[in-house]
Parts: structure tokens; sequence; C-alpha cells
């Protein structure tokens, strides 16, 4: 380098003196900015089909605007099946908040309080089995478990005395199951983020508190949530900024004909009207609504936490 | 804490209990489904616990399963886009996460603006179909591979790891005068195991139990997957409102053993290497702030 530009570089920090200094990690990110343009971006300029009426032979530049503009969303408000699956969404959604998202701390908060380092490891791991299995086996596994003629679960019922239910099949069973399917999925690998949080807690707090006489549930009732409150508040409001959003892979494979009125959410209904239908400009309408619904929320919930306490805002 | 009043004992031990009736539970569907892929055909439809084996323990559903040339298939599908998908999603999201970790490079947080917005706002599903029609991806196995290079949050969760590595090592390679490839591959690649290997297995793992975008953009039958071959033979007994064609899938009904076997070829690899990366996990877990 010469002297001329390292003098540059120490005084003016040109920025096009930095920029051709960073020109190899530049030529690194180009590869990924590209992908996101292609795979991502053109995607968003799509969205505006659900202002058109899309025909594929037309593409999207060329099919008419519709008229008026909003007919596709008119069209959308205006249909039962639509308020059908945005309730269904809806209700999976908050019984997720006040069943699944408490149950995983408890969860958390038993496993630390467990004694025996080992068994405790091996509990984890158990645990975290589901997670990592995918829905369609999951699925296939409690057809098999819950059949009304060879499960486990029905041959329990029918030995106490009961009638065997079609759980898989019921529509009253429907939301039940989906609780439990994605308790049993989800609270082992859901608890990991807290019980981090619970090892990163200052072990000289703990030993105070035992000095000062205080009982297992004081220290976890005045230790332990005290310092998860921040975190808690955290996974709960961004939660809750998912509200309007499923889970396609779950829902749609533990889906059949009978279960449809109590479990088609947005997501399979926007899968279906768009790709089985091909009614292109409706499905993409709706899908807007819920992915603009889910940014505002996003932003107001990262804006919650943010004055709460910055350091655990998103953005 | 060494001594524990007689009130705490008693905790100890219901919680003891409670976790270990938890264990069971987690485990008992895997259970049920690994000794009915050993059961013979009348066996397999007796009701009942299958804690404890009905003998005889047979490898005749394994056999049928690994001699369908359908199921063979998918198998090297599967494999193939577990391999190919997980080495192009971790060089991506590595090469990214390294350059946003350079806090002098100009125009950083318009990347990282211009990357996180996808985190908030998508196109949603038909727009992402259209494209990849267009793109010309339709049946074909690149479809499955080429939409997942990487994401915002992975490349921000690669960033704050590398960011914990401290600078002198990389200050003192620049020194010795190695170029950004030896920097990026000599030193932080080694020093990035923890987050790699998280990386890694969230990319296999995902890779081994897709079937929607083969669903959506490969309609031939040398282009199944494993999941999605099994979701067919799972369905095939069912009523399909959703439309899903089903005139490709096996047309006669097969039998909860051989369901089981083809689970189980699902099941089983995870279960055997999740357990080694597990103290990675944490790591996986964002922790403070993306913006910086």
């Amino acid at each position: 380098m010469s002297i001329a530009a390292m003098r540059t570089q120490g005084k003016g920090r040109h920025l096009w003196v930095q920029v051709k200094k960073h020109w190899p990690y530049y030529l690194v990110i180009a590869p990924i900015v590209i992908y996101f343009f292609i795979f991502k971006y053109i995607p968003m300029y799509g969205v505006t089909i659900a202002f058109k009426d899309y025909t594929y032979s037309r593409g999207i530049l060329n099919s008419p605007w519709s008229v008026p503009l909003l007919k596709n969303f008119d069209r959308a408000f205006s249909s039962i099946l639509f308020w059908r699956a945005f309730r269904n969404t809806l209700i999976l959604s908050v019984l997720g908040l006040v069943i699944n998202f408490p149950l995983t701390i408890l969860y958390a908060l038993l496993l630390d309080e467990m004694p025996g380092r080992k068994y405790k490891r091996f509990i984890q791991t158990v645990s975290y089995l589901p997670h990592f299995i995918s829905w369609v086996v999951l699925v296939g596994i409690f057809r098999t478990i819950f059949s009304p003629t060879t499960g486990v679960v029905n041959a329990v019922i029918e030995a106490f005395g009961g009638k065997s239910i079609y759980f898989m099949a019921d529509a009253k069973w429907f939301r039940p199951m989906v609780v439990i399917t994605s308790l049993w999925k989800g609270i082992g690998y859901g608890s990991v983020i807290y019980i981090a949080a619970i090892t990163g807690i200052d072990q000289e707090q703990y030993e105070a508190a035992y000095i000062d006489g205080a009982n297992r549930f004081a220290r976890v009732w005045h230790i332990t949530l005290p310092n998860l409150a921040p975190i808690i508040c955290i996974q709960l409001i961004m939660s809750t900024s998912n509200i309007l959003e499923g889970s396609f892979d779950q829902i749609y494979n533990m889906l059949s004909g009978v279960t449809n009125s109590v479990g088609s959410i947005i997501e399979t209904y926007v899968y279906q009207l768009g790709i089985v239908n091909t009614k292109y400009s409706l499905s993409t309408a709706i899908n807007l609504f819920q992915n603009v619904v889910g940014m505002v929320l996003l932003v107001a919930a990262n804006w919650i936490v943010r004055r709460i306490n910055s350091e655990n805002s998103l953005f | 804490m060494k001594y524990k009043s007689r009130g705490e004992k008693c905790f100890d031990a219901f919680v003891i209990v409670l976790m270990a009736l938890l264990a069971f539970l987690f485990l008992y569907p895997f259970i049920d489904q690994f000794w009915l892929s050993f059961y013979t055909y009348e066996n397999s439809i007796y009701s009942g616990q299958r804690l404890i084996p009905r003998m005889p323990l047979v490898l005749d559903s394994y056999k049928e399963v690994f001699k369908n040339d359908v199921f063979l298939v998918a198998l090297g599908n599967s494999v193939f886009r577990v391999i190919l998908g997980t080495v192009y999603t971790v060089f991506f999201t590595f090469c990214g996460g390294y350059v946003l970790s350079k806090k002098s490079l100009p125009f950083r947080n318009g990347l990282l603006v211009y990357f996180m917005f996808t985190m908030f706002f998508s196109g949603g599903l038909v727009p992402s179909f259209i494209l990849m029609r267009n793109l010309g991806l339709f049946n074909s196995r690149l479809a499955w591979i080429l939409p997942g290079m990487t994401s915002a949050w992975n490349m921000i969760l690669t960033r704050n790891f590398i960011r914990t590595v401290p600078e002198a090592l990389e200050e003192a390679a620049v020194v010795d005068g190695a170029g950004i490839w030896r920097v990026m591959f000599g030193i932080m690649l080694p020093l990035s195991m923890p987050i790699i290997s998280v990386l890694a297995l969230w990319s296999a793992i995902g890779h081994w139990n897709s079937w929607f975008d083969v669903l959506l953009y490969t309609r031939k039958n040398e282009q199944l997957t494993l999941a999605l071959m099994l979701r067919r033979i799972i369905m095939e007994n069912s009523v399909d409102l959703l439309g899903e064609s089903m005139t490709e899938s096996i047309p006669t009904r097969t039998p909860d053993t051989v369901k089981a076997a083809t689970m189980m070829t699902l099941v089983i690899p995870i279960a055997c290497v999740y357990p080694f990366l597990q103290k990675y996990f944490v790591k996986g877990i964002h922790v403070g702030s993306v913006k910086g």
C-alpha cells in the first residue's frame, strides 16, 4: 500500500476508499444479496396479484387490475370459509398461548429443580426427540396409537370400561388433539430458552436466600421467576404477535374431511384456494392480509418489548 | 443446598417420578412404532400396549420396504437433498454471518435492513409458487435446494457467534498476510463449529423431513422424498378433501407394520444424530439484539 493511500485511509476515511478496501467482503456476500432479491423480493412484488385478475398466461405484469381494486379482498372477507379459517386460527393460537406457553415454563422450572445431573440430561434428551421429527411421521404415529381398533389409548380406555373414541377423526376432539400433540412435540425444545436463562442466574442469590432460610418454593418464586421475567415477557409478546399464524405442517397432516369445520386454518385455506383450486389472486389477497396483520403485530410487539427492556428488543 | 428438609425430599421424589412419567410419554409413541415395525402381520391387529413386544419379532416389514422401488428412489432423493442442501445452506449462512460481523464494512446496516425486512414480510405461497414456475424449476430437484440458501435469522445468529471470537486472532492472521478466504475458512470456520453444527443439524433435519415443497413443485414418482411418500401411505385410506392428488400412490392398503417400518427409517437416523449436538442447542437461541 502506498503512503498516499495510507494517508487517505487514515485521514479522510473516505467512503469509496473503504468500499474498495472491503471489496472481497462484497464479493462473498453478493450471491446472498442476489438470492434474497430473487427468492424473497420478487415474490413480494408478486403480491400485486392480490389487486389483479391474475391469469397464468398473461403473467403478473400484464394481468389487468381488478375493478374495483379491492375486489379480491371484498370477496375474501365476505366468504364464510375465510372467517371460519380465521376463527379456527385464532382459537388454536389462543389455546397455545393459554396452555402450551405456561406449561413450557413450568416444565423448565421442574427440570431445573430435579436432582441428579445425568438423569436430568437423559430427560432433556428424550424430550427433544419429538421436536426433530416431521409432523408427517408424528401424525402417522398418532393415527396408530389413537386408533379406535388397534391403538393403545383406546385399549386403556376400554380396559377401564370406557367406550373407544376415534380421536383423529372426530370434530369434537380435533382441537384437544392439536393442543396435546403440539405440547408433546414442542415442550422439550421450547424449554431450552428458559433453561439457558436459568443457568445464567447468579448462584449467590440462591445461596443468600438459603442462608436467610428461604425454602425451595420461595427461591423459585422470589429468585428464579423474577430473573426469568424479561425472557418470559418477550416470548409472550412475540407469540402474541404470531396469533394469526397457524402451524401448517401440523394441521394439514391432521386434517380430514370431518374435521375441516374446526380445523381449517388460514394457511390450509390459502393452500387449498391458491394451489388446489388455482384461485391465485383470491388466495394471495388472504395471504397478504395475514402477512400485513402479522407484520403490524410484530412491530407493535417489538415496540412494547423495547419500552420494557431495550436490550431485549428484536430491532 | 446440602441439607434438605423432609418436605423438600418429598418434593424431590415427586419431581423425579413426574419427570420419569413425562419421559415415558415422550418415548412411548416411538417405542410402540419401533416394536410394531418388527411385528408379524397377525400380531399387528391386536390392540393394546406395545411396550413389551409380542413375540416373534421379524424383519418382514423392513424387507418389504427396502425392496420397494419407490421407497429406494425416495430414500435416494432424501439423502441427496440432505447432503447438498445442508452444504449449500451452511456455506452461505457462514459467509453471510462472517461478512455481517465486520463492523467497519460500509453499507453494513443497509445490508442488514435488506436481509431483515424478509423476516417481517414475505410474498406468501402463491407468488413464490409462480416464481418457481417462471424460473423453470418445476419438476426439478433444484426446486428443493435453491430456495433454502440462507435466512436473515440464521445469518444473524452466526454473526453474533462470530463476534464472540476475539478479534486479535483475526488481526494476527491478517498481519501474517492471510487473505479473506484464509481468515474465513482457516481461522473462523474451525472456531465457529458450535454454531455450524447447530445450523447443519437444523438444515439436515429440515431437508430430511420436508415434503411440502416436493408436493408443490415436483409431481413425478421418481421425485418423491421419504416424508412425502410416507404421507401418501398414511393418507391413502383417508378421505381427501384438500385435493392432493393421490392417484400416484400405492392403491392397496398398506399394513400398519410396513407403515411403522417406513416411519422408523425416518426417525432412527435423527434419533442417532441429535443427542451428540445437544450441548450446542443453546447457541441456536437468539440472545440479545439483531441490530448493531
